[in-house]
């Protein structure tokens, strides 16, 4: 009785839903193996710490204050009187950080894979874009306890946007609702944080996703030509993806319960920025290259300089897929690799030199 | 005549079109827009008792809606400054070791006359004046 209730079941929703043509797509998509394969993984879990993200993120909503008055004193109050807020809180908080690590390590992997190539530009901007969402979120969600390191933090990020020539004052403005950071720089960060970048990065992760499916997996360029063995992907790669996922919550879930977030001190508009202030790791190169350029290099100030040596760096690696390539067609893999190499050696050189200097 | 006709249709249909997104675009970006918030101007405040601030150390204090930094230099010599870094906006400190200014944000140091020492900030602190009424510390700004 039950096994013939099953299909008509299932015929029901196939007929509403079109669940065949689904079954046959992912019966006929596959994953070339080679010694780079486990380098694929790194995208399905940096969406997987995203939907951890949401899930902490809507858990910590029902707690939350986005005000100045209230906002540190409900962080706290989550943090030791809500059952497990401290964990949930904590999660959400290392989630993020992974997420970007992971974010990073699937676009350097794209860049030594070489899988930027045609017809492949439009994924490698949406993703940047992503990317970008990422870094977003990880800046508005940061000023939200309004602890001291946040909130300076969120005065140097968007005077920095003011030292922008011509429109730098109007989007610092629009970025902190007034003059000063203060109380209309939280409800916008908030208001960022939890309602326009998701619906940004929703959109995004669609138009990314979409044209992954439609793309399939690249294989590189030295294996193409080659017949290389596939994997399938549902169930075989698809299977191996969630035991990702599942060494990815065990390491989040141990980082959140051995290391727990801390709170740090409540903002106050009238103290000295605290010693030893330092952003989130993933801003430390940059913030360590401010430190470094002095007040005027010729006529030029030193934050300007900086400003806009940051804008022609993420242009040109914005248009890597578009200078990869020569009038031929055929990629420059050593440029590629080269850049690659270099870019993430100034990343990493810069951010310990920012972390421990 | 007729593709005439439908080129007009279609010219009147896309500009209603991007008339009517503008209408609800204009707005929008107006509306986050933060409105101008006039700031009484503050031009002196009580910077607090003279024996609360020991020589050769400095305290915040606020200087309207912005800090201010008042340093004792020594028993009869005071300094105070606006405390706001004019590389990216921290709140900078007094540094009694260097017995200069210093802004923690990117490492920049001030002497005390708020010029730059080192460091990135480009420009020197706004310098306020500073008097002492009995027991009082008055900060007010250099006409």
């Amino acid at each position: 009785m039950a096994t013939a209730a099953r299909p008509r079941l299932l015929d029901w929703f196939d007929e509403r839903l079109g669940l065949t043509a689904l079954r046959e797509f992912a019966a006929h998509k596959t994953v070339p193996l080679h010694s780079a394969t486990a380098w694929y993984y790194f995208g399905g879990i940096t969406l997987f710490l995203f939907t951890i993200q949401v899930m902490t993120g809507m858990l910590l909503l029902l707690y939350y204050r986005p005000s100045p008055t209230e906002a540190y004193e409900s962080v706290q109050f989550i943090m030791t009187r809500v059952q497990f807020g401290w964990l949930v809180r904590s999660i959400h908080s290392w989630s993020a950080n992974l997420m970007i690590l992971t974010a990073f390590i699937h676009m350097f992997s794209v860049v030594f894979l070489h899988s930027y190539r045609r017809p492949r530009e439009i994924t490698w901007l949406s993703g940047l874009v992503l990317l970008g969402l990422a870094m977003g979120f990880g800046f508005s969600g940061y000023l939200l306890p309004w602890n001291k390191l946040s909130y300076f933090a969120t005065k140097v990020g968007t005077d920095m946007a003011a030292s922008v020539p011509v429109i730098g004052h109007q989007v610092a403005r629009f970025l902190r609702g007034g003059e000063d950071v203060g109380g209309a720089t939280l409800t916008r960060f908030f208001g960022f944080h939890v309602a326009v970048l998701p619906g940004l990065t929703t959109l995004l992760l669609v138009i990314h996703l979409g044209l992954v499916q439609r793309h399939g997996m690249s294989s590189p360029p030295w294996k193409e030509g080659k017949t290389l063995a596939q994997m399938r992907f549902f169930p075989n790669f698809f299977l191996r993806e969630l035991m990702a996922w599942y060494a990815a919550l065990g390491v989040l879930g141990s980082l959140a319960a051995l290391f727990p977030w801390e709170l740090g001190e409540k903002a106050d508009p009238f103290a000295s920025a605290p010693a030893g202030i330092r952003p989130e790791w993933y801003f430390l190169a940059p913030f360590y290259t401010l430190k470094l350029i002095p007040s005027h290099v010729w006529r030029v100030e030193g934050e300007l300089l900086g400003l806009m040596g940051f804008a022609l760096l993420a242009g040109w690696w914005v248009l890597l897929p578009f200078w990869a390539s020569d009038a031929a067609g055929q990629v420059r893999t050593r440029w590629v690799t080269g850049a690659g190499v270099a870019l993430l050696a100034y990343l990493i050189t810069f951010s310990l030199l920012g972390y421990f200097r | 005549m007729e593709q005439e006709r439908r080129s007009i249709i279609g010219w009147l249909l896309g500009g209603g079109l991007l008339a009517s997104i503008a209408s609800f675009l204009y707005p929008a970006v107006k509306f986050v827009n933060p409105p101008d918030m006039p700031e009484a101007s503050v031009n002196e405040v009580s910077a607090g008792k003279v024996q609360d601030l020991k020589a050769n150390t400095g305290k915040i204090v606020k200087f309207g809606s912005r800090p201010a930094l008042l340093v004792r230099v020594s028993d009869t010599e005071w300094r105070a400054f606006s405390a706001v870094c004019s590389h990216l906006n921290c709140t900078v400190q007094y540094n009694d070791a260097r017995h200069q200014i210093w802004c923690a944000c990117h490492n920049g140091f001030y002497d005390m006359n708020g010029k730059v020492v080192s460091g990135p900030p480009p420009a020197p602190l706004e310098e306020y004046a500073v008097r002492v009424r009995g027991e009082e510390v008055v900060i007010s700004r250099r006409t």
